[in-house]
């Protein structure tokens, strides 16, 4: 199990179970109640079967996937992970703020996969507030990364004003 | 020039302090290297045939005489005693220890210098005309716009990792000296019917393997909507360009594989989303940047100088480097100087710790304090007095920095080559220098005029091979190195791609080939045309020709 940084801390106990691969139906019927990440095609062949199931569901979406394919559903799925296939990867960046911006997804969007301490940072910029970190990290060094600076110059999740309308802001006070 | 607040400086501590702390988990093995090498890089820091190398950003190629003397600093104690400058505007230093570099970082933000995004697949340091603010025939500005984008593109935390380097030209002269048409994204600035600043918008262009000319995504983007069309730019190429191969992730790959209608289709779309959020630019925050950049305290009512006048007549040299160095000045009384770099002996873009001084010196004498990098690896002087000409003109003669070179022959743009580079196939510098010394004859080079040569030791073009009027190419060849030469490039306004001329030529012969590129030239031109102009009235075969007819 990785460990879970949960809005800035430790989460003691994640009630999320993630299906990597899932073929069929049938896991739902065996841990009936349990919350499930679902992959994405899974998501998409499954859904009546999944609306149906009493536990809590969510989704995740690989890197070249995208929020459009589950753009009207967004608001019965609890959380969205997205995976960094490697931590180099960019493209779940992007995913994030979409969701959060374009579709104004108000659920847990968390990172999987290559989830560094030093991606961490930008990672919470672009709207994820879950990070299931990959097994060799160090809790408490990644907890650092959130410090690692006091503001950005652009727009972001966590601080929806450019720094310059904050600059101007200022000004006027 | 533009002035960092609290927040700039808070952000560049914290970046110092970030990198240092990532690089102390490198060395404890707590960070592997294919972690680190993206950390490194987007900190400016690359490993090369001898030593690191350090790339410091010189945003939009604007420098103060402060900076300069820091850079001559850090080239004497931490370097072999110079720098290079790079086409981006940058200067890099060959000869750092990994251990000195958080020590040279910190020094440099005492300037509000950094090496930031200046290496890596992020937004790089975005590049200007070197003339911007001065020349007499400016539709604008660009640099408040600049330090616009520079600071959107600094830490933007969606466009870290992406499929590969990105590279952001802003032009505001018809000239263009930014070779804005060759970058991943080129932004020309324009007036609207209305008289209101417009921005017309490229991207796809870049050179490298695969040398395309941008394609116009924005015809005409106002004012305010600047950063969010460059978003949506930004945003279609992450998550669509090519992270399967190296050699195709640039976005020019992408757009040329989508088409250029549907990726503007796709951009737009993704506009539409974004153009009035938050990153909608405000009146206040233009007349902010722009206020950077207002222009010095020139001295008003200044004609054309009679002391000027009389030292064109009276003394020959002076009239050659003046005709040849300095440029129109949208300033009466006014005028821009460069400082060729392009002394034979010396690696073009090279200059040592006493030539940083000594222009540091002169700037702050001479030109309020500034001095430019231009893209072509020369220093710019961008506000000089006309009746100070001559004086300048005498005091960089003591330090040999008087070389009436500017866009001729010799003029060249040179990258590291075989010598520093562990990408190089071939050298570039050595061959640079035997063009130099064979074209050695000012009254020859005079003669032949604006002329524009550019050398790659590798297809990585970072020697803007592709267009310049000549273009010569450091290929490997069984282990030997060869030279092919193209003709018919440019990166101005009318910008095009080289024409490759025929088979490579060993390292002896180049100046050979020249000579009868020059010939043939001199033969078929029109009474004042330029060796380009004459190239795209007669084609390439009467070149080829006589290359290869005297060849073999």
């Amino acid at each position: 199990m990785p460990i879970i940084i949960d809005q800035k801390a430790i989460l003691r106990q994640d009630r999320w179970t993630l299906l990597r691969e899932a073929s069929g139906p049938e896991v739902l019927r065996a841990a009936p109640g349990r919350s499930f990440i679902v992959p994405l095609d899974f998501y998409l062949r499954y859904r009546g079967l999944l609306d149906e199931y009493p536990g809590e569901k969510g989704v995740w979406l690989d890197s070249h996937e995208t929020p459009e394919a589950i753009a009207g559903d967004l608001a019965n799925l609890a959380i969205i992970a997205l995976n960094f296939p490697v931590f180099r990867d960019g493209r779940s960046f992007t995913n994030a703020r979409e969701l959060r911006e374009h579709y104004r997804y108000q659920g847990e969007i968390r990172a999987i996969g290559d989830v560094l301490r030093d991606q961490l940072f930008y990672m919470a910029r672009c709207g994820f507030d879950s990070f299931a970190l990959r097994h060799d990290q160090d809790p408490e060094t990644c907890l650092a990364a959130f410090r690692d600076f006091s503001t950005g110059y652009q727009a972001s999740i966590d601080e929806p004003a450019p720094l310059f309308r904050r600059r101007h802001d200022q000004r006027q006070a | 020039m533009y002035r960092y607040d609290e927040y700039d400086h808070a952000m560049l501590a914290e970046r110092v302090a970030q990198f240092q702390d990532q690089t102390r988990r490198y060395l404890d093995g707590k960070l592997s290297e294919a972690e680190f090498l993206p950390l490194r890089l987007q900190n400016g820091l690359y490993v090369q045939r001898l030593a690191p190398m350090l790339r410091v950003a010189v945003p939009y190629g604007l420098l103060s005489s402060a900076q300069l003397r820091k850079l001559a600093h850090i080239a004497r104690h931490y370097d072999k005693g110079y720098g290079h400058l790079t086409t981006r505007q940058n200067i890099q230093f060959n000869w750092p220890e990994l251990m000195d570099v958080p020590d040279i970082l910190a020094e440099l933000a005492e300037v509000e210098m950094h090496a930031i995004q200046t290496s890596g697949n992020c937004i790089r340091n975005v590049t200007t005309d070197h003339f911007a603010g001065a020349a007499a025939d400016e539709i604008e500005d660009a640099r408040p716009w600049c330090e616009i984008i520079r600071q959107w593109s600094s830490f933007h935390p969606e466009f870290a990792y992406l499929p590969r380097k990105f590279k952001i030209a802003v032009c505001g002269t018809p000239a263009d000296q930014a070779a804005t048409q060759v970058h991943d994204i080129g932004v020309y600035l324009l007036r609207g019917d209305d008289g209101e600043t417009r921005f017309r918008i490229l991207a796809g262009g870049g050179l490298g393997r695969t040398p395309v000319i941008g394609q116009v995504i924005f015809e005409q983007v106002e004012e305010p909507h600047l950063l969010s069309a460059l978003e949506a730019i930004m945003r279609v190429y992450n998550r669509e360009g090519r992270r399967d191969n190296k050699y195709k992730a640039r976005i020019k790959i992408l757009v040329r594989e989508t088409g250029a209608d549907r990726f503007r289709e796709k951009v737009r779309r993704e506009w539409e989303r974004i153009k009035d959020s938050a990153m909608k630019l405000t009146g206040a925050e233009i007349r902010r940047c722009q206020s950077f950049f207002s222009g010095p305290d020139y001295v008003q009512r200044l004609n054309g100088s009679d002391a000027l006048e009389e030292s064109l007549r009276n003394d020959a040299e002076f009239a050659l480097w003046h005709r040849r160095n300095v440029r129109a000045h949208k300033q009466p009384g006014y005028a821009i100087v460069t400082v060729s770099l392009k002394q034979t002996g010396l690696a073009p873009g090279d200059i040592n710790d006493r030539q940083l001084d000594f222009l540091a010196d002169l700037a702050e004498r001479y030109s309020f304090g500034e001095a430019r990098i231009s893209h072509k690896q020369n220093i710019i002087l961008a506000d000089v007095e006309q009746r100070r000409l001559h004086a300048l003109w005498r005091e960089l003669g003591a330090e040999s920095l008087e070389t009436p070179a500017l866009g001729l022959l010799t003029d060249i743009i040179c990258c590291p080559g075989g010598d520093f580079c562990a990408l190089a196939n071939a050298k570039s510098i050595p061959l640079a220098e035997e063009i130099q010394r064979d074209f050695r004859n000012s009254a020859e080079l005079e003669e032949i005029g604006d002329l524009s040569l550019n050398i790659s030791g590798c297809m990585n073009a970072c020697g803007h091979h592709h267009v310049g009027n000549i273009g010569i190419l450091g290929v490997d060849k069984k282990g030997e190195e060869f030279y092919q030469i193209s003709l018919g490039g440019s990166s101005a306004r009318q910008a095009s791609l080289g024409k490759i001329l025929g088979p490579a030529f060993a390292r002896e012969e180049v100046p050979g080939v020249l000579h009868i590129l020059v010939d043939v030239y001199k033969a078929q031109r029109d009474p004042g045309e330029a060796f380009l102009d004459t190239y795209r009235r007669i084609g390439h075969e009467p070149f080829k020709q006589s290359v290869y007819a005297d060849h073999h």
